[in-house]
């Protein structure tokens, strides 16, 4: 007789389950830096139209007859982060406008691209991603992926941080932040881009935001707004990934709805 | 417009000494951006030690002039640092920097603590705070009489408060030249006089060059041992008993039009044009 038979264990008997499991507890750090800085630099938006464009980078990949259309992806990707860039260095417009154009534009190419002669539903998935499909090269893609992200965030995160907070202040502590913004801005790129097919494009931004927004409410101070992150990002990861098990439902979009129950925990919790 | 020998004649005139020891030096400084001349042929001297006020009416280019002077945006002419070791050490001068009005997002989780450890420390902010960093945040804090808000959130801090806490933090590592931008806007004459009082220790202290944007003249007559008065380019520059009681000043001062105060010649008596 099994003493923890009365415990939601069964999932864990299937394969793909055990590797989801891994892929979450990967990508929940991984998301967590990202998202922390995302939210400071008020650049919510941005990820969201890197989600979308990935509609774009799969078309492309599709275009050229590329097997699998992830190198095709990142390359739209960077192009797009640096475009973006570009724009808002050099144009009066306002970055808000610029990522809604750029946002509206790629999905609808990518659309038009994906539906030529009614072949749309075959990339479907990518809108609600299945990290019950990932294998175990693509975990060692992800995990290869957060170890590049920790490296970059170890060295450059104390420069966003402060670029974030105030540019003309950062300026005169000699950082140099159009590089910084650029490193920044691929590095997001990147991450979105590859993650899309396990999350969905449509729930991707969530995942990246709804952690780190509910930490803001809650954090002190900077190293427990990450800390907090990371840890509601893993909690609600894993809960929406055993739930969607019994439920039979999408394992990104539930872990979504766990991750905004945190939210509205930490807006009741908020300190006054 | 006076070139550089005049100019070096009028400080001497003003300051009774040349340029001797440490000091911050503009030579033809100017900025143009997209075509429009904002600032053109400034030349300063700045010493060490020495508190400068810049005023001028809005759009004079006050803001224009620290931020080139930060690199921000590019400006023509020289920028240059004499070390007090010697007339042939010029190198850029390390600026600290205290913006206009610092927005400060509301909801961000940055602490005082913090905004020391992102700038002084090499151990990303998410890995902890090191007690080095917190100690010598402490030390900076006390100098500016804030050391209770070590902890706090940045958010949290009132306008007079985040200011010193800023100032403090330009002091961190030591510049040669501290650039403040409108510090006291927004404070109540109690915070001014506060701020000021901290300044005016802080420089005989450290032997800081200061330049300080201001339109608070009665506080600056104070503490300030130089006012220059900018607009596009030095229109006068002199002691503050000097500038403030010159009519033109007065007249400028009390409504902002768009007067000149012309500039004092050291032959004798100033000119005056509207």
């Amino acid at each position: 007789m099994n003493p923890l038979e009365w415990l939601p264990l069964s999932w864990f008997d299937f394969g793909f389950m055990r590797h989801a499991l891994l892929a979450i507890l990967l990508a929940a750090p991984l998301f967590g830096l990202l998202g922390s800085l995302i939210i400071n630099s008020e650049m919510v938006f941005f990820s969201d139209a890197m989600g979308h464009a990935a509609l774009t980078g799969i078309a492309i990949g599709a275009l050229l007859g590329l097997g699998n259309p992830l190198p095709a992806m990142i390359l739209f990707a960077i192009l797009l982060a640096g475009v973006i860039t570009l724009l808002h260095r050099y144009s009066t417009a306002r970055l808000d406008t610029l990522i809604g154009l750029i946002m509206a534009f790629t999905v609808a190419l990518g659309v038009v691209l994906l539906s030529r002669g009614g072949g749309f539903a075959r990339y479907a998935r990518y809108l609600i991603g299945d990290v019950l499909t990932i294998t175990p090269m693509e975990l060692i893609q992800l995990a290869a992926l957060l170890a590049i992200t920790l490296a970059l965030w170890f060295f450059f995160f104390n420069r966003l941080f402060f670029i974030q907070l105030n540019r003309s202040l950062a300026i005169s502590r000699g950082i140099r932040i159009w590089e910084m913004e650029t490193l920044f801005t691929m590095v997001v790129a990147v991450v979105v881009t590859v993650s899309v097919q396990w999350v969905g494009l449509l729930v991707i931004n969530s995942l990246l935001i709804l952690p780190a927004a509910a930490a803001r409410n809650l954090a002190r101070h900077t190293t427990s707004y990450v800390f907090l992150t990371i840890l509601i990002s893993m909690t609600a990861g894993v809960a929406g990934l055993v739930s969607s098990f019994y439920w039979d439902t999408a394992t990104g979009a539930t872990i979504v709805l766990y991750a905004m129950g945190f939210y509205v925990l930490s807006v009741l919790l908020r300190r006054r | 417009m006076p070139d550089l020998q005049d100019f070096n004649a009028i400080h001497d005139h003003v300051r009774g000494k040349a340029c001797g020891g440490c000091c911050t030096r503009l030579v033809n400084f100017g900025v143009t951006i997209n075509g429009n001349t904002i600032l053109h042929d400034i030349n300063l001297h700045v010493h060490c030690g020495e508190l400068t006020v810049i005023m001028g009416p809005n759009g004079a280019g006050k803001t224009t002039l620290f931020k080139a002077m930060l690199g921000e945006i590019p400006h023509t002419g020289r920028l240059s640092f004499v070390h007090l070791d010697g007339a042939t050490a010029f190198t850029k001068p390390r600026v600290g920097y205290v913006p206009q009005q610092v927005r400060i997002d509301p909801s961000t989780t940055a602490s005082v603590l913090d905004l020391f450890a992102a700038v002084l420390s090499r151990r990303p902010l998410w890995l902890g705070r090191s007690r080095h960093v917190r100690e010598n945040a402490l030390t900076m804090l006390r100098e500016v009489g804030l050391d209770n808000v070590l902890n706090q959130q940045v958010s949290q801090l009132s306008g007079g408060q985040l200011q010193r806490v800023l100032l403090a933090l330009a002091l961190q590592p030591l510049p040669d030249l501290l650039l403040l931008d409108e510090p006291m806007a927004g404070m109540d004459a109690a915070g001014i006089d506060l701020f000021y009082r901290t300044v005016s220790r802080l420089r005989q202290q450290y032997d800081l060059s200061i330049l300080i944007v201001s339109h608070d003249i009665e506080s600056i007559a104070r503490v300030a041992d130089r006012i220059i008065f900018l607009r596009h380019t030095v229109i006068c520059d002199g002691a503050p008993e000097e500038v403030l009681t010159h009519p033109e000043v007065r007249k400028l001062t009390s409504h902002p039009s768009l007067h000149i105060c012309k500039l004092k010649s050291p032959e004798g008596p100033p000119h005056e044009s509207a």
